[in-house]
């Protein structure tokens, strides 16, 4: 019996800009999403992990008998045992190796010393607390620029003879990696010869992006297959699959990795951890599936760090403001390892942006890399890769530049803006920006925030005494990576793969390589496809995250997966679009060229009565393909983007200061971003909310600080602060689009501007308000204390 | 993370209470509102052997005036206070105080009592009780006994309840129309331990001047304090901005804050002044009494 | 050691150890949308509703002291197919990206809005300052608690879930 014809009238095509709500929510807004937690697996163990309370010791003994005499408890391990298979140390994505459990020494406080396996968690958490570790305290690196002094202990004993690294000379045993961009002596020259010059330090302090889901595994080897399936809290499934192939050995055909829904990952769930590995090596050893979930405390100790940048810049202008060259020098404090995550060919990620919206001539910029005894990481938080530190930098020293110039930050910024016609523009640092109009953008937001009024606001209240500032950020970010003939991480090239099955009766199902974690990929993928190919948005599905469907590709971060996935998507259905317009001439039984898509329909040039839609033609695939064709519609495209995209934005803040305890409050913040063109309003601004309350949890809360010993000072949630909704502030948002001129769509990625692109918006708020105290510069966090001491030593008290 | 094993005791009359703690004597620990006990015991630094949990007992959760006192028995969670109209328009001091411990989840489950008990130096209630002049009442294996609450408070973490006593109920007299009070707190977030915080009471007599002040300060020493001199200076004066600095300055001269993320010692101190000051101002403004 | 209570409004017999925190016993009676997010009783994405009217962080009582009492979850919210206002409006205001604080914010939410049933933005970013998310910014949760007010004091309608 033939299939009947359903009816193939499409409904609900809803394409890009069209603010429809998620498609995910059903299932989260029901308590039925199904985090790495909600996994339980028959016969499964628990697993612990035993932790140093030194930030640098020697490990004299571990004694694992009372803890194996706990009832319940079925294994201990600890580095022997890890070397017996060959896994006591892994690659790090930097190029570095790190140890998996303690070998021999332990480099940070709360480092992993061995692992404990039992029947339940309860069990494994009392075997983890009976293991008793004996260690020999040493003395601790904990300030970078004490790193690489003669003196200093050395941290890596394994490599302290190799002089060479991943990225080149090695000057000392705690000393990583030093790179460089730009001309130094054409930038000292143009320096030396500038009228004016501002010098300025700055430190992006140590944050760590904590999504409110801890990370978490469950290795699960199926012995009777030979199978691994490793359920894992990851943004990157794919990498993952490669990475564990390599290192275990196992047959990449033989591992599954499933990313189940993420609740929140920021950067923090794209790296492989100790205890996934630990998790994974116990369930080979056991035969039972294991799950290990973190705790907060070994979340925030042990997991992805970013940031920790200590940064000199130096900038040359004329007198009248219009810039002349930038040098910079950073050092980047790593770790005890070096697993920043970063493409291979940039171990400062993009830092290289730091010439950010402004036409600099010449520009030079020199990082260097230590070890520290702090947690490994450098993890990009919200970032594109070391983009948030460099545009916190720019955005900052043009404020330092217009107050030592006595000009409005404004107005120096829109005397130093590259123009529209300047695109595509060739960065002094080597980048080729795709688009922008920034003068336009950062009109409207003075516009909107009332900028001049504001200004007059503030003159009043500064004869009267009272403190108020007013911030700008005008950043340009770098997203998308990337290319792949520069980018590559592990040497697996930065494309990302799409995959789209048109069913016969106008559904579909899409996948991708990208791992979603909130961003709403499974309503924006949806609505690019329908788009293109004018299905209904609600007949298609998405799926990400599991290796065994999803087609290749290297995960979400970095706002990569609209400018690289999000491509792919629009590429893959215009190659399902070509084979349809066949298919559509067979139908309307005229040659191919004479058919056009019109309307979101396939119809005879010229002839708008005579089309079919694309539904009549998904079921023409399957029951009357043309003779010659081959049936079915689907198809799987890899997309490799040609450049980065670009997007940028301005931000204006307004804060007030509370004279008797320096408390700031930000009583007014508009965000006003350019990401190209926008697949669903509603989301962008989702996006940008969320990013913004990050930047302002950085620029004021957050840290992971350390004492002089290397503890660690900001182990949980009561410590390593988050704003709750009432210290948020109401955020004001608008948009100016300026597509991508090379993207599928022109759409650029949002997710990380906002937390990019803010942080020097408050800070520069703050030391506008105190300006004339003579502050040009305060370090984030920007706590109460900070301001107090700025508002007592220049006699300002008040209850 | 998972709290050491110990034993569960759910006595249902205060009775059966009293006779676990003096069988259990130092091993046991009363579970209240657990909103401190329990995190600390997730972390493992409180392990106590057993839990008496005295959430069960029958009429302690009430709150009444009594002889000129406000009781509130041991199982009053902060949301009751925080909700009560009553509390809200005679008790400012309480009702201030109410709305700012821990986060609005956290007070559900919280109670006035085992926040006093707890004794923590950054405790919000104790710096309360304290300007309020507030009294415990203890039942042990010797019978029942009203302590006033400097004496109750004893060190950090630590109260005159001995070994199988238990406090039932907290007492703060009853306000008249001449008295207000403000709770002043900074903290970096909510649900963050105090920077500083101050509590003030202050009394009127009909002729505007101060007839009684009390102040209590937390989060800026080993534990909560009176600032005794502050109310000395205070007493009998007619309020004016010099008088409220200068009585601020002492709240300032008998902080002794420990460093830590929250501040310098330095800042607590200040702040310790600024917030008595604050804090006085506005219950002065609650009285009609506007010191500009 | 047993427990019984109601949870969502059927009642379960429960083995649970004195040490087991009711958030564990909750998840392993496999209602898994109630959440853990931290250790130290902070991030309240394993808010539950207890006894109608109260919140508590599930973390922060230990499951043998929720004998005899009622638990409320956000299995327990929807009507059959019907979704509570509050559902909906997270919904309809884009209220949650990852839903990993989802569930506990719309308990607490739900707290709130008994105890006040028509909250300003001020204090619906007061009375959810218990509950942390890290992606949403929270503007778009006030914008839903404030719809799912609205639609819970109309007076049929939306109401009618009852």
């Amino acid at each position: 019996m033939a299939v009947q014809t359903p009816n193939l009238e499409p409904k609900g095509i809803q394409g890009l800009g069209k603010a429809i709500k998620r498609k995910e929510d059903a299932r989260f807004i029901v308590g039925k999403g199904n985090y790495l937690d909600d996994i339980n697996l028959p016969g499964m163990l628990y697993m612990a992990l035993v932790h140093s309370p030194y930030a640098h010791a020697k490990i004299l003994n571990i004694d694992t008998s009372e803890a194996l005499k706990i009832p319940g408890v079925k294994a201990v391990i600890t580095a022997k045992d890890l070397a017996a298979a060959g896994l006591s140390w892994i690659p790090t994505l930097a190029g570095d190796k790190q140890m998996v459990l303690a070998d021999g020494k332990v480099l940070y406080q709360h480092q992993e010393v061995a692992a404990v396996y039992a029947e339940t968690r309860q069990a494994a958490a009392d075997g983890a607390a009976a293991v008793q570790v004996e260690y020999e305290p040493l003395p601790v690196v904990v300030d970078p620029y004490k790193a690489t002094a003669p003196d200093a202990p050395v941290l890596r004993e394994d490599i302290k003879d190799q002089m060479s690294g991943a990225h080149g000379p090695r000057r000392h045993p705690n000393h990583i990696w030093t790179w460089e961009v730009g001309s130094k002596d054409e930038t000292e020259k143009a320096l030396a010869q500038s009228e004016v010059r501002i010098k300025q330090h700055m430190v992006y302090p140590r944050s760590h992006p904590a999504p409110l889901e801890p990370c978490g595994c469950i290795g699960d080897m199926n012995k009777a297959t030979g199978r691994l399936t490793v359920y894992m809290t990851t943004q990157a499934p794919h990498a993952i699959r490669t990475v564990l192939s390599l290192v275990t050995k196992i047959p990449e055909n033989n591992i599954r990795v499933i990313s189940p829904d993420i609740g929140g990952g920021f950067g923090n769930k794209v790296p492989v951890y100790p205890g996934y590995v630990c998790a994974i090596v116990g369930s080979i050893v056991l035969g039972a599936p294991v799950k290990w979930v973190e705790t907060r405390t070994e979340n925030l100790t042990t997991t992805g760090f970013a940031r920790d940048f200590h940064m000199d810049i130096e900038i040359g202008a004329t007198k009248d403001g219009k810039v002349t060259a930038m040098k910079v020098y950073t050092l980047a404090d790593h770790g005890a390892f070096d697993a920043a995550a970063d493409p291979s060919k940039y171990p400062a990620g993009l830092f290289s942006i730091c010439t950010g919206s402004y036409d600099f001539q010449k520009a030079y910029a020199q990082v260097e890399a230590v070890y520290t005894n702090k947690a490994p990481g450098g993890v990009a938080y919200r970032c594109s890769f070391r983009v948030t530190e460099a545009s916190y930098l720019i955005e900052r020293s043009m404020d330092v530049l217009a107050h030592e110039l006595k000009m409005d930050p404004a107005e120096l910024r829109l005397k130093n803006f590259i123009q529209p016609h300047q695109f595509p523009y060739p960065s002094a640092l080597g980048w080729t920006y795709d688009s922008g109009d920034y003068e336009k953008t950062l009109k409207v937001a003075l516009e909107r925030i009332g900028y001049h009024e504001l200004r007059k606001e503030q003159a009043e209240k500064r004869a009267r005494g009272e403190l108020m500032g007013i911030g700008i950020s005008t950043f340009t970010e770098i997203v998308g990576a990337g290319p792949s003939k520069d980018f590559d991480i592990l040497g697996i090239k930065m494309f990302d793969g799409a995959e789209i099955r048109v069913h016969p009766t106008g559904s579909a199902i899409v996948r991708a390589g990208t791992r979603h974690q909130g961003q709403g990929h499974e309503t924006t993928w949806a609505q690019i496809v329908s788009e293109e190919l004018g299905l209904d948005v609600d007949k298609i599905i998405v799926e990400e995250g599991d290796t065994d469907t999803a087609p290749y590709g290297l995960g979400t971060y970095a706002s990569r997966s609209t400018p690289t996935a999000g491509g792919a998507m629009a590429l893959a259905a215009r190659r399902i679009r070509e084979k349809a317009k066949k298919i559509a001439a067979h139908l309307l039984e005229v040659s191919e060229n004479d058919v056009e898509w019109v309307d979101k329909k396939f119809q005879v040039k010229g002839v708008p009565g005579k089309s079919v839609t694309m539904n009549e033609v998904a079921f023409a695939a399957y029951t009357n393909p043309p003779p010659g064709l081959e049936p079915g519609l689907e198809t799987t495209y890899y997309y490799d983007p040609p450049n980065l995209t670009f997007p940028h934005g301005a931000y204006v803040c307004v804060v007030d200061i509370d004279k008797g305890t320096g408390e700031v409050k930000v009583r007014r913040f508009v965000a006003i971003d350019d990401c190209g063109t926008i697949i669903n309003p509603m989301i962008v601004e989702g996006q940008v909310h969320g990013g913004l309350t990050e930047g302002f949890a950085m620029a004021f809360m957050q840290e992971i600080a350390f004492d002089e010993q290397g503890n660690h000072l900001a182990s949980n949630f009561t410590d390593y602060l988050l704003p709750t909704a009432l210290e948020t502030p109401k955020w004001e948002t608008g948009h100016t689009v300026t597509p991508s001129p090379h993207h599928p769509i022109g759409a650029k990625g949002v997710g990380e501007s906002p937390t990019v692109g803010s942080p020097a918006a408050f800070v520069n708020a703050v030391v506008d308000a105190l300006a004339h105290l003579g502050v040009r510069h305060i370090d984030m966090p920007i706590t109460r204390e900070k301001v107090w001491r700025v508002l007592r030593s220049a006699g300002i008290d008040a209850f | 993370m998972i709290p050491a094993a110990f034993e569960y005791k759910r006595p249902m009359s205060l009775e059966e209470a009293l006779s676990h703690l003096a069988q259990y004597g130092a091993d046991a620990r009363v579970l209240a509102g657990g909103q401190s006990l329990i995190p600390a015991m997730r972390y493992r630094l409180a392990q106590p052997a057993v839990l008496v949990d005295i959430n069960k007992l029958p009429n302690l959760g009430y709150m009444k005036e009594e002889n000129g006192m406000l009781c509130l028995g041991a199982l009053v969670r902060d949301t009751d206070v925080e909700f009560s109209p009553e509390i809200r328009s005679r008790y400012h001091l309480i009702s201030d105080v109410s709305m700012v411990v821990a986060d609005p989840i956290v007070r559900f489950r919280a109670t006035v009592v085992g926040s006093l008990c707890h004794n923590d130096p950054s405790g919000d209630w104790a710096a309360a009780a304290i300007a309020a002049r507030a009294q415990m009442a203890i039942q042990g294996p010797g019978g029942a006994r009203v302590e006033p609450i400097d004496r109750f408070l004893v060190d950090s973490f630590a109260t005159s309840i001995g070994e199988g006593e238990m406090a039932v109920e907290v007492r703060f007299p009853v306000p008249n129309a001449l008295t207000s009070g403000a709770y002043e707190k900074i903290e970096r977030k909510v649900g963050d331990y105090a920077t500083a915080a101050a509590a003030v009471q202050v009394e009127l007599n009909p002729d505007g001047t101060i007839k009684e002040a009390g102040i209590g300060i937390t989060a800026v020493a080993h534990m909560a304090l009176r600032v005794e001199e502050a109310e000395k200076i205070l007493r009998g004066q007619k309020p004016t901005l010099e008088l409220i600095r200068a009585a601020a300055e002492e709240a300032r001269k008998i902080a002794n804050p420990n460093p830590d993320a929250r501040g310098s010692a330095e800042y607590k101190k200040d702040m310790a002044r600024v917030l008595v000051g604050r804090g006085l101002i506005k219950a002065l403004k609650r009285l009609n009494v506007v010191v500009a | 050691m047993e427990i019984t209570l109601k949870i969502n409004g059927s009642e379960k017999k429960l083995s649970v150890e004195p040490r087991t925190l009711l958030v564990h016993a909750i998840r392993d009676a496999g209602l898994t949308g109630t959440h853990i997010g931290c250790d130290s009783s902070s991030c309240g994405v394993c808010t539950v509703v207890l006894d109608g009217k109260t919140a508590v962080k599930s973390c922060t009582m230990f499951a043998v002291q929720a004998e005899g009492h009622e638990i409320t979850t956000i299995e327990g919210m929807a009507q059959g197919d019907k979704l509570h206002p509050l559902q909906q409006a997270f919904h309809d205001q884009h209220g949650l990206q990852c839903g990993y604080c989802t569930p506990g914010m719309i308990m607490a939410a739900h707290v709130l809005l008994q105890h006040n049933p028509n909250p300003t933005e001020e204090e619906i970013r007061f009375g959810l300052s218990g509950n942390l998310c890290r992606c949403t910014g929270y503007q778009n949760i006030v914008k839903a608690v404030q719809q799912a007010a609205q639609m819970l004091q109309q007076p049929a309608g939306a109401a009618a879930d009852d």
